[in-house]
């Protein structure tokens, strides 16, 4: 591991200020240090942001405010956070370990870097890594990799299930920078790889995620998260789905959807959330709604069963949803 | 290194780790540098600064002066000489570096020991009470939840942990919530039977 300052600043300004170029915030370390020991990531700073009162899982009448530092295991144990809003809950049990989800904090979730083998290579190229120097995983080991929002720059797969159960209930995440606040909806946080994909997201220079609001909805208390992977446990997803849905009676009021292991960002379904609208909920609904779900794949030479995956994924997300209503 | 050289700086007798070592053994007081992942390009150490870290470990205060690079497994091992706590993966993949936290199971190997400051610190020394094991030690023993023993460490501080979560209710349950320690020898049957027997003891 490379050397790089360390501070361990007390206020939330203090650590905005100590956020130069080379920085990098560190909260469980899960993702980072792993990172650093690969030599993929060498910040010349470390701010450990665990001192900051960045904490607090609070429910009042806008919705769901967690802080950034708090950790996936105690949001996951949470009993609002069980009752109105499982699919978050089962996005957190459903991801890493034991072990991982008592360090892991929920801003390090949303920040963490793709499982991509080559991206945690430095022998390899990586476009993401380091721009310019190819995608090995185009004609490499690809089974694991993004068939949705791909580039021929990059095809990384985004890792988190919780970004995933986040974005489908229109989350807003906090940031912080030495100038000011903003609030950006989780949905336009992510950037799609393109030509650039050492961008993962809008966070500028030496931002800082704060936290985020989770809106009260009519479907969050009705959602479900179901993730498909190798093991049965402590695995990435080959595919997953986040479906909340607002019911009348067995009627599809409105229903929410994203899915995950499949895009280089969480991906929302606005196609099939609208072919689901007002619909009754059969199995043949089911299977005509999920028909589009994969359209605009890329499949590579080992991720093509992820479009079929994907859409069997829905299709049991639903019908678990529709048989728990 | 001549193991001889060693003579007088540790406890009196033989240890496999005093063999093993030679002259690796590093009094507390000692800055400890970025040791541990062989592949490590250390820089310049005199460049890092170093951070003090007082904690508890198994309820003894200690003060370690650390580089910020260095984990708390490192430390644990290599600074504090409390070795049962293993290297497996040193990638937060494998669960052998399992460790508590203030009470909580995390893992050794992704914990930049400098984060800890002021914190408690379990390792598997620090289970047993005098010559009495505890009881998730006591059940691995008697349901033979062990083969080679490299994970066992780290299964029974995640196990304990578990426990301790109120999450051990079914074999289901202690399976998922285990699946972070793994066990190549496979002894998956026994240590969920240890965990079975453990947890209505510890209740």
């Amino acid at each position: 591991m490379r050397a790089y300052t360390f501070t361990q600043p007390r206020s939330v300004r203090e650590a905005l200020a100590h956020a130069d170029a080379g920085a990098a915030f560190l909260a469980g370390g899960t993702t980072l240090v792993d990172l650093m020991k690969l030599d993929v990531m060498a910040p010349t700073r470390v701010v450990d942001i665990n001192r900051l009162p960045l904490r607090g899982i609070k429910l009042d009448r806008d919705g769901l405010h967690i802080g950034a530092l708090e950790r996936m295991s105690d949001v996951a144990a949470d009993r609002n956070v069980r009752r109105d809003y499982p699919m978050i809950a089962q996005a957190l049990e459903l991801s890493a370990s034991a072990q991982l989800r008592n360090m892991a904090s929920i801003g390090g979730n949303l920040l963490q870097r793709t499982r991509c083998g080559y991206f945690r290579d430095v022998t390899t190229g990586c476009n993401k890594r380091e721009p310019g120097s190819g995608c090995p995983a185009m004609t490499g080991f690809n089974r694991t990799h993004a068939i949705l929002g791909t580039s021929d720059a990059c095809v990384a797969t985004h890792p988190s299930d919780l970004a995933v159960a986040l974005v489908a209930l229109g989350t807003d995440v906090h940031l912080a920078t030495a100038q000011g606040t903003r609030t950006v909806p989780l949905d336009t946080f992510y950037a799609l790889p393109g030509s650039t994909p050492h961008v993962e997201n809008v966070l500028r220079p030496g931002e800082l995620v704060t936290g985020i609001t989770v809106p009260r909805s009519m479907w969050a208390p009705h959602s479900v998260y179901l993730k498909i992977r190798d093991r049965q446990s402590y695995e990435f997803a080959l595919a997953s789905a986040a479906v909340a849905v607002e019911w009348r009676g067995r009627t599809i009021n409105q229903a929410r959807i994203a899915v995950g292991g499949v895009g280089t960002t969480p991906w929302r379904l606005p196609v099939v959330e609208r072919a689901l609208a007002g619909q009754l909920a059969t199995a043949d609904t089911f299977e005509a709604a999920v028909r589009t779900a994969a359209d605009g794949a890329r499949p590579l030479a080992h991720n093509a069963f992820k479009s079929a995956l994907l859409r069997r994924t829905l299709v049991r997300a639903f019908t678990v949803l529709a048989q728990s209503r | 290194m001549n193991p001889n050289d060693d003579a007088g700086h540790g406890p009196p007798g033989v240890s496999r780790r005093g063999v093993l070592g030679g002259g690796a053994a590093v009094a507390v007081a000692v800055p400890l540098l970025a040791t541990g992942a062989e592949a490590t390009p250390v820089a310049d150490p005199a460049s890092a600064d170093l951070v003090t870290v007082k904690v508890k470990v198994n309820g003894k205060p200690v003060s370690v002066q650390v580089d910020p690079r260095v984990t708390l497994l490192d430390t644990l091992r290599e600074g504090l000489e409390l070795t049962g706590t293993k290297k497996g993966c040193d990638r937060g993949q494998c669960g052998a570096c399992t460790v508590h936290v203030d009470g909580r199971r995390v893992l050794s190997c992704l914990t930049l020991a400098a984060t800890v400051n002021e914190r408690e610190i379990t390792t598997i020394e620090g289970l047993a009470r005098g010559d009495r094991l505890h009881p998730m030690q006591q059940a691995f023993i008697e349901r033979d939840g062990l083969q080679c023993g490299f994970c066992t460490p780290g299964q029974i501080m995640s196990a304990v942990g578990m426990v301790h979560e109120g999450h051990a209710n079914s074999d289901d349950e202690i399976r998922e919530r285990m699946s972070g320690n793994i066990c190549r020898c496979s002894c998956y049957p026994f240590i969920v039977e240890a965990i079975r027997d453990a947890q209505k003891v510890m209740r």
